[in-house]
């Protein structure tokens, strides 16, 4: 209690303050060797806060082929797999939890056991599958087995399940098909798991780095991740420009995490609560 | 309404189509795409895998049958067995360490003090960011000539170190690393799980005249029995299919002190080209990993039939 008193603020700053730091410190880091020259990086021992700011990392970066391309590739598979995980787990979800059909329960609980089944044992066949199928080192070979997931048509069911079914039997009274129901009347309802959802999806297809390891090889084709871990193998004396890259691929997830911590925390925790 | 209009003119005819095959075709419809997609590209290639993995076969020429002979080379295999207890040697400190930790920071965090958003804010954020953006900052961090790792102890007057240079370091640099990355996955798990805890339980023992830690020890904590097996399934699964951290870092390397399982299929499957040989020792971690997740099933099941 005295030290209470004699504190202006709560004691449990003096503990969290410095861990919370301690997580945050290396993102500064990061930022600041980015703005760094070659030259002061390569002192030793290493400057911490530079005297001078300098652009190069950021011209290489930016300037070059390679990164903005990676980036225009990590939005196309985000965007396209964001957008068809609505659509698709909607639908799923929306036929498990509302439609009465002959092995309804069987394909849901088969779908459901997909969700413990490692990547490892799957990813063999599937890089045979993409090959034969021709997608293999293109963009459609990172969509294509992302299209939908069943964590999503679970997410979905369960939120269909809980909706109140009153409102849809008046629009299909009306006369409105399942999907007029779905897209007029379940789906604009369904804007929190929805947006669960879409943060989830951008979330695993931005980060991913295995699989597009596996299945892409040629430069041109990379997404960030793996762009990113290729140019620091190249480079390993431009730190600057590693930074750079660095700051680039983390920035989109950031600032979207920021602008939507709610939502996106909203779909860490639907794993552990729901699944 | 108008969107609806239309279809209003036409109900007898949906209905005709209703009452002979039911809603199957629209459902069959909906769940289309899922059921091809996720059926497709898992349940088809687990069978694939297992037949793969009694072959030998290189991804791109005609394989051959060689029985279990995968098998039996798997058990012999010294390379694989370094992987195994490299894996291992992770598995055993990130789970707890991770979980100690998030379960203690998130017992700080939940209060109602000045800049707590901003706390949690911080401690997530290296979870979400990629694991390639972690490893390669942390390769730059204990870079053993330009990183501010060695900086900072030659300030000090401490021995500069190799860190992930070092067989005998790397493995353990890697630990910490990912201990950074997924600390707050599982404080935002426990924040979550906290906020369920009831409070009427919390007060009867206080007003019994229990100590706060001791609130905390024999009220909260046992209420979060749940998640705590969650996580420690969850936390054990990832730390067993460790991959982006090394391949981001270290590359299994130096001396191989940092070859983990999954990082030694992937060499086996698309360095080595064995994919039969690769696909039987997926077999046999998928089974242990199933195994697992069905253990925290059966526990989630007998949790609600006896609360």
């Amino acid at each position: 209690m005295t030290i209470r008193r004699r504190l202006p603020f709560s004691p449990w700053h003096l503990a969290l303050a410095p861990i919370a730091i301690l997580f945050g410190l290396p993102f500064a880091w990061m930022a600041i060797s980015s703005f760094m020259s070659t030259a002061q990086i390569n002192r030793f021992p290493p400057t911490i806060i530079p005297g001078s700011l300098h652009l190069e990392g950021w011209e290489t970066v930016l300037g070059g082929a390679e990164f903005p391309r990676w980036f225009l590739n990590s939005t196309i598979v985000a965007v396209v797999t964001v957008i068809s995980n609505l659509i698709f787990c909607s639908m799923a979800g929306y036929a498990f939890a509302r439609l009465k059909f002959r092995g309804s329960t069987t394909v849901f609980l088969l779908i459901l056991a997909t969700l413990i089944i490692p990547f490892q044992i799957t990813m063999i066949p599937t890089f045979i599958v993409m090959h034969d199928l021709h997608l293999s080192d293109t963009l459609g070979a990172l969509i294509v087995p992302n299209l939908v997931t069943p964590f999503g048509v679970f997410l979905m069911r369960q939120f269909f399940v809980n909706l109140p079914i009153e409102v849809e039997e008046a629009a299909r009274i009306d006369g409105c098909s399942r999907l007029g129901v779905l897209i007029h009347v379940a789906m604009p309802l369904a804007k929190p798991a929805l947006a669960t959802l879409a943060a989830l999806t951008f979330l695993v297809s931005w980060n991913e780095l295995f699989w597009p390891l596996i299945v892409i090889n040629t430069d041109s084709t990379f997404t960030l991740p793996v762009g990113l871990t290729t140019f620091q193998g190249a480079h390993s004396i431009d730190w600057p420009a590693v930074m750079a890259g660095n700051v680039l691929t983390a920035l989109p997830v950031v600032v979207a995490f920021l602008l939507t911590q709610r939502t996106f925390i909203a779909s860490l925790t639907s794993s552990a609560v729901k699944g | 309404m108008e969107a609806l209009a239309p279809t209003v003119a036409a109900p007898p005819r949906r209905r005709l189509r209703e009452r002979l095959l039911g809603e199957h075709p629209t459902a069959w419809a909906f769940i289309a795409p899922a059921v091809v997609i996720i059926l497709g590209l898992t349940i088809v290639p687990v069978v694939w895998s297992l037949l793969l993995s009694f072959r030998s076969a290189d991804l791109i020429s005609a394989s051959h049958a060689v029985g279990f002979g995968n098998y039996k080379a798997l058990v012999h295999d010294k390379a694989l067995g370094a992987a195994v207890r490299h894996t291992l040697i992770f598995t055993v400190l990130f789970v707890p360490l991770s979980i100690a930790a998030g379960l203690g920071l998130a017992l700080a965090l939940d209060r109602r003090i000045r800049l707590i958003g901003l706390y949690r804010t911080l401690i997530l954020i290296p979870f979400i960011v990629a694991t390639a953006v972690q490893g390669v900052l942390f390769s730059f961090i204990f870079d053993q000539r330009f990183g501010v790792a060695n900086s900072l102890l030659h300030r000090f007057g401490l021995p500069t170190q190799g860190f992930l240079g070092d067989p005998s370091q790397a493995l353990y640099i890697i630990i910490l690393i990912a201990l950074w990355g997924s600390i707050g996955f599982c404080v935002i798990i426990y924040l979550a799980a906290l906020q369920d805890v009831s409070k009427e339980l919390k007060e009867a023992a206080a007003v019994d005249g229990a100590s706060r830690l001791g609130v905390l020890w024999h009220v909260v904590v046992p209420q979060l029995a749940p998640i705590t097996v969650f996580l420690v399934v969850w936390q054990t699964l990832t730390a067993l299919q460790l991959f982006d951290l090394v391949y981001a870092t270290s590359r299994g390397g130096p001396l191989e002190s940092t070859v983990v399982i999954v990082y030694y299929i992937y060499l086996q499957a698309f360095q080595l080209f064995h994919a039969g040989y690769a696909a039987a020792i997926a077999y046999v971690v998928a089974l242990v990993l199933i195994g697992l997740s069905a253990l925290q099933i059966i526990y989630r099941r007998w949790r609600v039939a006896h609360p």
